[in-house]
């Protein structure tokens, strides 16, 4: 392919055979034999201390006790009954930092029970059998707003359906999933998220309403007018911008976009990425802009962080993952400005960092340009307030960037609930916005029905 | 260097692994490979009279358990379907071929003196050097009146090894059947018969699992299933109690004894030998892996002597028997408790549920707010319970606690039929 001087960025840089194989599923599913080895590990401990660190608190010991026993059935109730996202989480879940950073087995061997890989042998059996694990109780009658249909929002939707009520899911996306469908790397997913949801769907009683957007042609006084319930999974939909010189020029984008672009791509050999790509950031979608432009085949990609290593929200495991797929991570250099010609990015200038004594980040004046056809901006998502709209001090509360949500999730506003990374309580993480979706179901249907008389 | 050289009841052999007649003593073929990788002896698979038995197709059966393949394996065959003549002639040719190799021949005919006499002659014109009685077999050959149709009863063990001895100058080695309820009769009744020797365990009469689609045993044949005989790593246990209780029964003093059942490595030999038995063979573990497993039992049994200082295999040869003993001596002021080592810990909490619910309630899982295990010595009785649950090796030891003292069952106060002295 030839090769331009600047804003070389181009499709099918790989052959289509390539790039199927270099977006092939990372982590491949255990065969009946191994997942057995792999349970066999399990002592079967005690208030188990994985439990503990899974944030929707899985008997872990339990479901893999039940792979044992061939009991497949039995061990995905454990997982799906916990998280009915058990499926992606398996895939996803950055578990050396959750359940296996917690296995006991790590202590004297450092070798945890392959927890992760074990919950999706147990889940796949679920999609594979198409087996309905839940039923719905009898009908309520309530009605309750979903908006977003991302982890949180699907995870509340469902627990909500399964108590009973009658739930509408909305979201500005003509897809549901959220970051499922439209964030998480291709080779952690593959096809799962949408097959996944269609099972979780199954569970009836949840209408799904897309292209549907809060503040645009949805509104929050109308929602709590209309229904019992509203229960907000916005998510972080805005990006930060990095505020240099240069921002504007073709060739730099959002990483989240270019990842979006990437998941919902039928042919990967049509997908442009630059030839040598610069991103910036130091997160799980800094990480996966990176990877995924090099098995798109980037020539060269860099990924530069301000801080070191040991500060980057990406845990040690993808920061590994990502040098052994050839990118190349620069410290300790926090951007400077964007340069370019005939309006596309030709490099990018950086400046190396210190911190003073006092522990605040500071420039060195040492200066690093490198070159650059594609600058990929991944430095946070910032949550986008759904627009106020009349409804009297309607107005919900926002502290530093995320909506307030009290112990039981419920917003500054009766009858709205809200989860996931738009509160970000602890984690921004998958499996922690299915735990706020299935604890704000709980509150809800608590309101709803557990006082007898109900409603607000 | 220790010295691994073996007399079982006059039969020598350069160390004392023989493997069992079963499948891998078969025929020559195997016995050859056997005798290449090392085995010191083996006693052909049991010949009987022609016209010769037929098998079945779908043989073996396996417990499986916690990722291992085979804990136990149970089979559902016969003796050696090929005609006598092509074993003699066979045991002939390699008994020339390996004249420093134990050449057991086993056995298994009518339960008439006829039947015995016709084939003793046979078997001793090969040049082998001792026969086995195979009074074990629990399966097919016991519907016949042979295997374990005979020893289970001890007049018929004591009559056929009486013929043995009258027809015969080969020395008999009995093989004893564990479907009994003691032991100690069958023994007694081969001694009194005036056997060289007993050989024990053959396989325990089992059903090692039900196909639950087939509705039916395994292994299934065509449908149906039977009941098989039991051997393998699960059943090293049954059979040490057994050597141990014919070694102490002084109603067959210094009867000669060839343990087998579960034997798989040097230490499982060396375990027997310590309750008495003069070899050990094999049969289970072979199949398994294959003959070149007698290797590491050599090197494992030489290391660990030279070790210990034994000499000869007699220097260690049932050194445990004297400390077998009854309940009833058991010396009540002994006393131990569980400890914790906090630096090998991880954690689990495996010892105090085990405790928590099936014991004494003795191990506390939490200190200052925090996962910590502790066992705390007044509830403790030293059980051993956690000691054996505990995933980490080491991690828990029993450590005695108590002045000293003996005191046991026979004078104990709450013995309504106590004694004054201790017996
Ligand atoms: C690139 C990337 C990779 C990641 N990788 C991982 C990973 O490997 N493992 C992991 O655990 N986590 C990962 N995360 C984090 C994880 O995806 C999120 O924590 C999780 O998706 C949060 O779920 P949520 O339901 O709160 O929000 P989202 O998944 O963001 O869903 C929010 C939904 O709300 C909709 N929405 C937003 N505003 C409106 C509006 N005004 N009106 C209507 N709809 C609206 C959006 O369209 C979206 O569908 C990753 C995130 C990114 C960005
Ligand atoms: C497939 C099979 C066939 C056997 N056939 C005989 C036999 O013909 N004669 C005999 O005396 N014992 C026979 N046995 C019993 C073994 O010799 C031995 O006593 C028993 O397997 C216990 O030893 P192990 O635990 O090492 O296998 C057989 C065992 C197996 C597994
Ligand atoms: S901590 Fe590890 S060994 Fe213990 S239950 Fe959890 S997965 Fe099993
Ligand atoms: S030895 Fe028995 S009683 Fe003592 S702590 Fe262990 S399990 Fe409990
Ligand atoms: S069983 Fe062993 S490792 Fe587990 S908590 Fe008890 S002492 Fe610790």
């Amino acid at each position: 392919m030839p090769r331009k001087d600047f804003a070389d960025i181009a499709a099918a840089r790989l052959p289509a055979a390539t790039l199927a194989q270099n977006f092939d599923d990372v982590a491949p599913p255990l065969d009946r034999q191994s997942a057995l080895i792999a349970a066999q590990r399990c002592y079967y401990c005690y208030d188990a201390p994985c439990i503990q660190a899974c944030p929707t608190g899985i008997d872990i010991p339990s479901f893999i006790r039940r792979i044992t026993t061939d009991n497949l059935r039995g061990a995905a109730q454990d997982i799906l009954g916990a998280n009915i996202l058990g499926g992606m989480c398996a895939r996803v879940c950055p578990t050396e930092i959750l359940c296996e950073g917690s296995c006991v087995r790590n202590t004297a061997e450092s070798q945890p029970v392959q927890i992760g890989a074990l919950q999706r042998y147990a889940t796949d059996w679920v999609f594979d059998t198409d087996a309905a694990l839940f039923e719905r109780a009898a009908a309520t009658g309530r009605r309750i707003a979903v908006v977003g249909a991302g982890p949180a929002g699907l995870s509340c939707a469902h627990a909500l359906a399964r108590a009973g009520h009658d739930v509408t899911l909305f979201d500005a996306k003509p897809r549901p999933g959220g970051l499922n469908e439209y964030g998480i790397a291709e080779y952690k997913v593959l096809e799962f998220a949408a097959r996944e949801i269609e099972w979780l769907l199954g569970i009836g009683g949840i209408a799904w309403q897309g292209g549907q957007a809060l503040g645009e042609n949805l509104h929050l006084s109308d929602l709590r007018r209309d229904y019992d319930a509203v229960f907000l999974g916005l998510g972080l939909a805005g990006v930060n911008a990095l505020g240099v010189e240069g921002e504007q020029l073709a060739g730099v984008r959002n990483a989240v976009d270019f990842i979006a672009d990437l998941r919902q791509c039928d042919d990967l050999s049509q997908l442009p990425v630059g030839r040598r790509v610069v991103v910036i950031g130091g997160g799980n979608t800094a990480i996966d802009a990176a990877v995924q432009s090099k098995k798109l085949g980037a020539e060269s990609v860099t990924l530069v962080y301000r801080r070191g290593s040991a500060s980057m929200s990406a845990t040690w495991a993808e920061q590994e993952f990502a040098k052994t797929q050839g990118v190349n991570v620069i410290e300790w250099a926090a951007p400077r400005r964007i340069l370019g010609r005939d309006g596309a990015v030709t490099s990018m200038e950086f400046e190396y960092t210190q911190l003073d004594e006092s522990g605040r980040l500071l420039g060195t004046g040492d200066l690093l340009t490198l070159p650059a056809d594609s600058v990929l901006k991944a430095i946070g998502q910032v949550l986008l307030p759904p627009r106020a709209d009349g409804d009297a001090g309607a107005l919900l509360e926002i502290s530093k960037g995320r909506i307030v949500v009290n112990a039981e999730f419920e917003t500054s506003l009766r009858g709205v609930w809200a989860g996931g990374d738009c509160v970000g309580g602890k984690v921004d993480l998958t499996v922690q916005a299915v735990e706020d979706g299935k604890r704000a179901a709980r509150a809800i249907h608590a309101r709803l029905v557990g006082n007898g008389n109900g409603g607000n | 260097m220790a010295d691994l050289r073996n007399n079982f009841v006059g039969v020598r052999s350069p160390n004392p692994f023989w493997l069992a007649s079963a499948p891998p003593t078969d025929k020559a073929y195997n016995v050859n490979r056997a005798f290449e990788a090392g085995w010191g002896g083996v006693v052909w698979k049991t010949l009987g009279l022609d016209p010769h038995v037929v098998n079945v197709s779908s043989r073996y059966g396996a417990v499986q358990w916690n990722g291992q393949r085979i804990a136990g394996l149970n089979n559902i065959e016969l003796i050696t379907d090929r005609p006598l003549q092509v074993n003699l002639d066979e045991i002939r040719q390699v008994k020339r071929d390996w004249p420093d190799r134990a050449m057991v021949v086993s056995l298994m005919v009518p339960c008439d003196e006829q039947s015995w006499k016709t084939i003793l002659p046979m078997v001793e014109d090969t040049g082998c050097d001792a026969v086995e009685l195979n009074f074990g077999c629990p399966h097919g050959m016991s519907e016949r009146g042979m295997g374990s149709a005979v020893g289970q009863v001890p007049e018929y063990v004591e009559q056929v090894a009486r013929w043995v001895k009258l027809h015969s100058r080969l020395p008999c080695i009995v093989k004893l059947t564990p479907n009994i309820t003691d032991i100690r009769h069958s023994a007694r009744a081969a001694f009194r018969g005036g056997a060289d020797a007993v050989s024990l365990i053959n396989t325990i009469n089992s059903i090692v699992s039900v196909d639950l689609d087939l509705m039916a045993p395994t292994p299934t044949v065509d449908g149906k299933g039977t009941h098989g005989g039991y051997c393998g790593p699960a059943v090293k246990p049954i059979a040490l109690n057994m050597v141990a209780e014919i070694a102490r029964d002084s109603e067959t003093p210094n009867l000669p004894i060839s343990a087998i059942g579960g034997i798989g490595t040097w230490r499982d030999a060396a375990e027997f030998m310590a309750l008495g038995a003069g070899n050990v063979q094999v049969c289970t573990a072979a199949m398994h892996y294959g003959f070149r497993i007698v290797d590491d039992m050599i090197a494992g049994l030489a290391n660990w002597m030279d070790q210990k200082g034994y000499r000869t295999l007699e220097d260690f040869r049932g050194r445990a028997v004297p400390n077998v003993t009854d309940w009833k001596f058991l010396n009540l002021k002994y006393d131990i408790k569980a400890l914790i080592d906090q630096d090998k810990c991880i954690k689990c909490g495996l010892c105090h549920i085990a405790c928590e619910d099936t014991a004494h309630q003795a191990i506390r899982k939490e200190k200052d707010g925090k996962r910590h295990f502790e066992v705390d010595n007044a509830e403790c009785v030293g059980c051993n319970l956690c000691m054996h649950v505990c995933p980490v090796d080491s991690c828990i030891s029993m450590v005695r606690v108590d002045e000293g003292g003996y005191a046991n069952w026979t004078t104990h106060e709450n013995n309504p039929a106590r004694v004054k002295e201790p017996a």
